[in-house]
């Protein structure tokens, strides 16, 4: 019997590595510039160091595919304002406790005294209003696709048991309207893209091949080892230098093409789309998950008063620029200086899975778009 | 944020109405919710993400990308030798 520990682990082989490299360096002829979508392989990217063992055409952009780095301003205002209601206990994953709102952040508001508890799943934050009925307990439900199902499992589960003290505050947002939105854009210099593995486990890749023919581009799942990376930016650089444009699968361990049917049901069960902003880009239609009507009563923005919300950004920041992958963290003149992983001024400089914080982490301060050939 | 990590489903049970497993993450052991896997049995690997199955995964389609990334590997050193000669 396979070791599948062992045989997942082959994903890390070096040797494969280089020889997936050595192909890359071999077919490329020109410049093309291809944007990994999630945040969580920009990070794997600098980790592992590809980006400096490609050839210097080959330029990775980083796409705006941070649940975290996207939640508009004025939701984590929202937040601040109902984690600092008495009897609320406000649930969150651990990235969104250090972001930048108009004024403080969660992290501020669980130092002044305030309920802000760090979960591992939104199910927790269920179990935390089942043990609690005297508080109200709220999860900030941000995410892509991937995050969708346990955000809805969450909500189908306090209903089942009868919990009236469990709200969310959505931020979901939803991949195939942004790849529009950066493909339609007039600054938009992406040849190629490598699409969100995990989003694609649970949507596959069936809404692609349109958005693949409608601008010509290719579009590869891929993964988040540094064997699926390799693989993943392989494919497109051969589609590129062939001249094809369609859509292919290099995660196919994990994901095919319809995706899981279970978890888009209970997604659609649970939500529906809706008119999005986000973060430094602005608003994209229909680019986002809302809750439908039949669960109104788990919308923690109906449940919670917090009165008008001023918002307020940085004035130094170039967060959306770095999410619309037309500069890169290096070009702010914030970077690492002013704006650091313990006094973040933007959302891409606290998230395990920002552009900023991963360039600070694995020492990339020097290259800039300015640096890279474009032709 | 998407960050989904494999592991081993090492027992499957309900609780509060959903269908939970067990999960070996190579030594640690969690809790995962495997609502989205009705066809998921113990012994299978699968991709869990805040504490959510997110799918099955696929030892032969694995076997099979290593094994292209292996013969490119190959056909390499061949082009190597070849140079150096």
């Amino acid at each position: 019997m396979t070791d599948t520990f062992a045989l997942l682990n082959q994903f890390r082989n070096a040797e494969l590595v280089k020889a997936g490299i050595a192909e890359i360096h071999r077919i490329t002829t020109r410049h093309w510039a291809i944007m990994e979508i999630c945040g969580g392989q920009t990070h794997a990217i600098l980790r592992y160091g590809l980006d400096e063992l490609l050839p210097e055409n080959v330029e990775l952009v980083h796409g705006p595919g941070c649940p975290v780095c996207v939640t508009p301003l004025e939701l984590i205002d929202k937040a601040l304002a109902i984690a600092s209601q008495p009897d609320v206990i406000f649930t969150t994953f651990g990235d969104m406790m250090r972001v930048p709102g108009s004024n403080r952040d969660l992290f501020s508001i669980k130092a002044e005294g305030g309920k802000v508890r760090v979960v591992y799943s939104p199910l927790d934050a269920v179990k935390i209003a089942a043990e609690n009925p005297d508080k109200q307990v709220v999860f900030f439900a941000i995410g892509f696709e991937t995050t969708a199902p346990v955000n809805a499992m969450s909500v189908l589960q306090a209903k089942a048991l009868g919990l009236k003290n469990f709200s969310i505050l959505v931020s979901q947002v939803c991949v195939p309207p942004a790849m529009h939105a950066i493909l339609s854009a007039p600054e938009n210099r992406v040849k190629g893209f490598l699409a969100a593995g995990h989003v694609c486990s649970v949507m596959g890749y069936w809404e692609y091949p349109d958005i693949s023919q409608k601008y010509h581009i290719p579009i590869v799942v891929t993964g988040f080892e540094p064997l699926d990376l390799v693989e993943g930016i392989l494919m497109t650089v051969r589609q590129l230098e062939e001249g094809r444009a369609v859509v292919e699968n290099a995660y196919s361990r994990v994901v095919s093409e319809n995706g899981n049917i279970p978890a888009q049901e209970l997604i659609k069960k649970v939500f529906e789309p809706c008119d999005r902003g986000w973060r430094g880009i602005g608003e994209i239609p229909m680019s986002g998950l809302g809750l439908r009507k039949e669960f109104a009563d788990f919308n923690a923005e109906t449940r919670f008063d917090v009165g008008a919300i001023k918002t307020r950004e940085s004035e130094i920041c170039i967060a959306g620029q770095i999410l619309r992958g037309t500069r890169k963290p290096p070009e702010c003149p914030a970077f690492g200086t002013l704006c650091n992983q313990d006094h973040p001024l933007g959302a891409t400089m606290v998230s395990s899975e920002g552009a900023c914080a991963a360039y600070l982490r694995y020492g990339r301060s020097r290259t800039g778009i300015s640096e890279n050939k474009t032709s | 944020m998407c960050l989904a990590v494999p592991g081993k489903i090492i027992e499957i049970y309900d609780s509060a109405g959903m269908r939970m497993c067990k999960i070996d993450f190579g030594g640690v052991t969690r809790e995962a919710c495997l609502q989205a896997l009705p066809d998921a049995k113990v012994g299978d690997f699968t991709i869990v993400h805040a504490g959510f199955a997110l799918n099955i995964l696929s030892e032969s389609e694995a076997l099979e990308t290593l094994e292209a990334l292996r013969e490119l590997g190959e056909i390499e050193s061949e082009i190597n030798i070849g140079d150096e000669g």
